[in-house]
């Protein structure tokens, strides 16, 4: 190729430059690649996919017959009243459930950042290693737990959110409010005030669209989690699915599937123009 | 308190009115929100579910560590990741092509004035395609899969593929769009091909935010295969969702501790990929 690329006459002497080799030993990208290729590889090796009975013709027919089910959704008045409320109770778990985690979390964030120079801050460490534990844990691994001393129902969905969502806020908040200019702090703290009303006359006003804005951003994560938490038993659309769908009543199920898809996809437009309405 | 500031009129808070009434309201709408979640906190300090909570949390310490049972830990937290990876690739067999039929990056006739009606069409149907597979979680698309090939981690890859497919497609069709587009227009308005305006503009230009996206979702999806174990797609989730079930707090806590380990090493394998990758 880049042979047959003609050079001006008058550089006779361009130095050659050989083209780059597709592969040599300090390549980090391509060991990086052949490390993937090699996890792709062993996942599918060592997981016992079972593609014959996927693609096999009866479970086609399964499958076919479930979505040809899943295509007259139940529309009984009774019926969509359950559903309804079912939504409603999704939508509260997930308001309850970040109220609670903005106003923990907002508690965990002040021991959990250091917010000026002298500042020790001996609990600095010890609460983000709570904050990790509680954020680490998916919602659905929370609600399982939850259900133990809660007992089936929304309120374990509410307090399994409240709890992820608390480390995910702690950790943003106590960000925020160490991010925070620290010059009104300074001005007051110089003063003589003592910590508390330097926090909530200097930091937390500067900082409060930000916290807001987590929150609320929070929320609509919380919104998706919910509709699904349920599955394990923890309230809302979820359990009526799981229920619906354990029963093999497919009709049901169709329609909560649709209530789920439309709640999510409300929430993706609601989120769309509150920001569009926020940037302007 | 607010008679004392009442009283002087530079002392006065000019907001009172509105904050109480916004206390107000924000009080009368939660009312109903809290009895739709059953919220009864006294339940959980009752003495029959104090009891059992209590022998629950009792048992986690010691976490079970025989070496039998690691060896499981380990095997089911290897499923766990394998089950995120299989599917993530998959996913991205689902997201590559749809990404370059949808993305206006490549549209040739968009290139003189608008689109023309019929790719505008194409492109459109194929984005509301990748919405439609995302919008669905991809828990929903487990049970679905566990109806119909059983119970095994075959339902955890097709959820993951399914679901990460449409959020992949979609944001890379993003990504695409809102990079640098000026070598990509030259290449087309020279005549290139739209493949090759793809591999030779396209993907270098956006290469590095398009690898750090992905590893970021494949970090994200070992996170969702754990908890997909929950409805039966096999890995570290079913173990756990199985100990849960018998009470069993010594194995809850070492697989809960295996878990965060495995999310951590995750985070950390992640952010050492995107630093050599990006």
């Amino acid at each position: 190729m880049n042979d047959s690329i003609s050079r001006p006459a008058d550089a006779a002497n361009l130095p050659f430059k050989a083209p780059p080799p597709i592969f040599h030993a300090r390549c980090l990208a391509c060991w990086v690649m052949l490390g993937v290729a090699l996890l792709v590889a062993a996942s599918f090796f060592s997981l016992d996919l079972q593609w014959g009975r996927f693609f096999s013709l009866e479970s086609m027919q399964r499958m076919g017959r479930f979505f040809g089910e899943l295509l007259a959704p139940a529309t009984d008045a009774r019926f969509l009243g359950k559903l309804v409320v079912a939504s409603a109770e999704t939508l509260a778990m997930s308001a309850v459930g970040t109220l609670l985690a903005a106003a923990f979390g907002l508690l965990l964030a002040l021991p959990a950042s250091r917010t000026h120079e002298q500042d020790r801050a001996l609990a600095r460490s010890p609460t983000r290693l709570l904050l990790n534990a509680l954020r680490s844990i998916p919602e659905l691994v929370w609600a399982a737990l939850l259900i133990i001393s809660a007992g089936l129902g929304p309120f374990a969905g509410t307090l399994a959110l409240a709890m992820h969502t608390t480390g995910v806020l702690g950790r943003l908040f106590a960000e925020a409010i160490e991010n925070a200019p620290p010059a009104p702090a300074f001005a007051l703290r110089a003063q003589g005030i003592g910590e508390g009303r330097v926090f909530l006359y200097a930091t937390l006003p500067q900082i409060v669209p930000q916290l807001l804005s987590y929150t609320l951003y929070r929320w609509e994560n919380n919104i998706r989690a919910a509709a699904v938490l349920g599955v394990v038993g923890a309230g809302g659309l979820g359990q009526m699915l799981a229920f619906h769908m354990g029963l093999f009543q497919m009709s049901e199920t169709s329609s909560i599937l649709i209530a789920m898809i439309l709640l999510v996809a409300m929430v993706d437009v609601g989120s769309y123009f509150m920001r569009r309405l926020l940037s302007r | 308190m607010s008679g004392a500031a009442l009283a002087s009129p530079a002392l006065r808070d000019p907001a009172w009115a509105a904050r109480v009434f916004w206390l107000g309201a924000a009080a009368v709408l939660l009312v109903p929100m809290l009895v739709a979640t059953e919220f009864t906190p006294w339940v959980l300090v009752e003495p029959d579910n104090l009891k059992v909570t209590l022998r629950f949390l009792g048992d986690f310490l010691p976490p079970k560590a025989d070496a039998e049972f690691l060896a499981m830990v380990v095997r089911e937290a290897w499923r766990t990741v394998a089950i995120a990876t299989a599917g993530v690739f998959l996913a991205l067999l689902i997201a590559v092509p749809l990404t370059l039929a949808s993305t206006a990056a490549l549209s040739v006739s968009s290139l003189s004035g608008r689109m023309h009606a019929l790719p505008f069409a194409v492109r459109q149907a194929v984005r509301w395609l990748l919405i439609v597979l995302r919008s669905v979680p991809e828990l929903v698309w487990a049970l679905v899969f566990v109806r119909v090939v059983g119970l095994g981690p075959t339902a955890g890859v097709l959820a993951i593929a399914l679901t990460y497919g449409g959020m992949l497609g979609k944001v890379y069709a993003e990504i695409l769009e809102s990079g640098e587009l000026h070598a990509t227009t030259s290449l087309l308005r020279n005549g290139s091909g739209r493949l090759q305006a793809f591999f030779y503009g396209l993907l270098p230009t956006n290469a590095p935010e398009l690898t750090s996206y992905t590893v970021y979702r494949w970090e994200c999806a070992i996170r969702s295969s754990a908890v997909l174990g929950f409805v039966g797609a096999g890995g570290l989730g079913q173990q756990m969702d199985m100990s849960m079930k018998m009470f069993n707090g010594a194995e809850v806590s070492t697989m809960l501790l295996a878990f965060v380990f495995l999310v951590w090493l995750a985070d950390l394998a992640s952010a050492a990929l995107r630093r050599a990758l990006g």
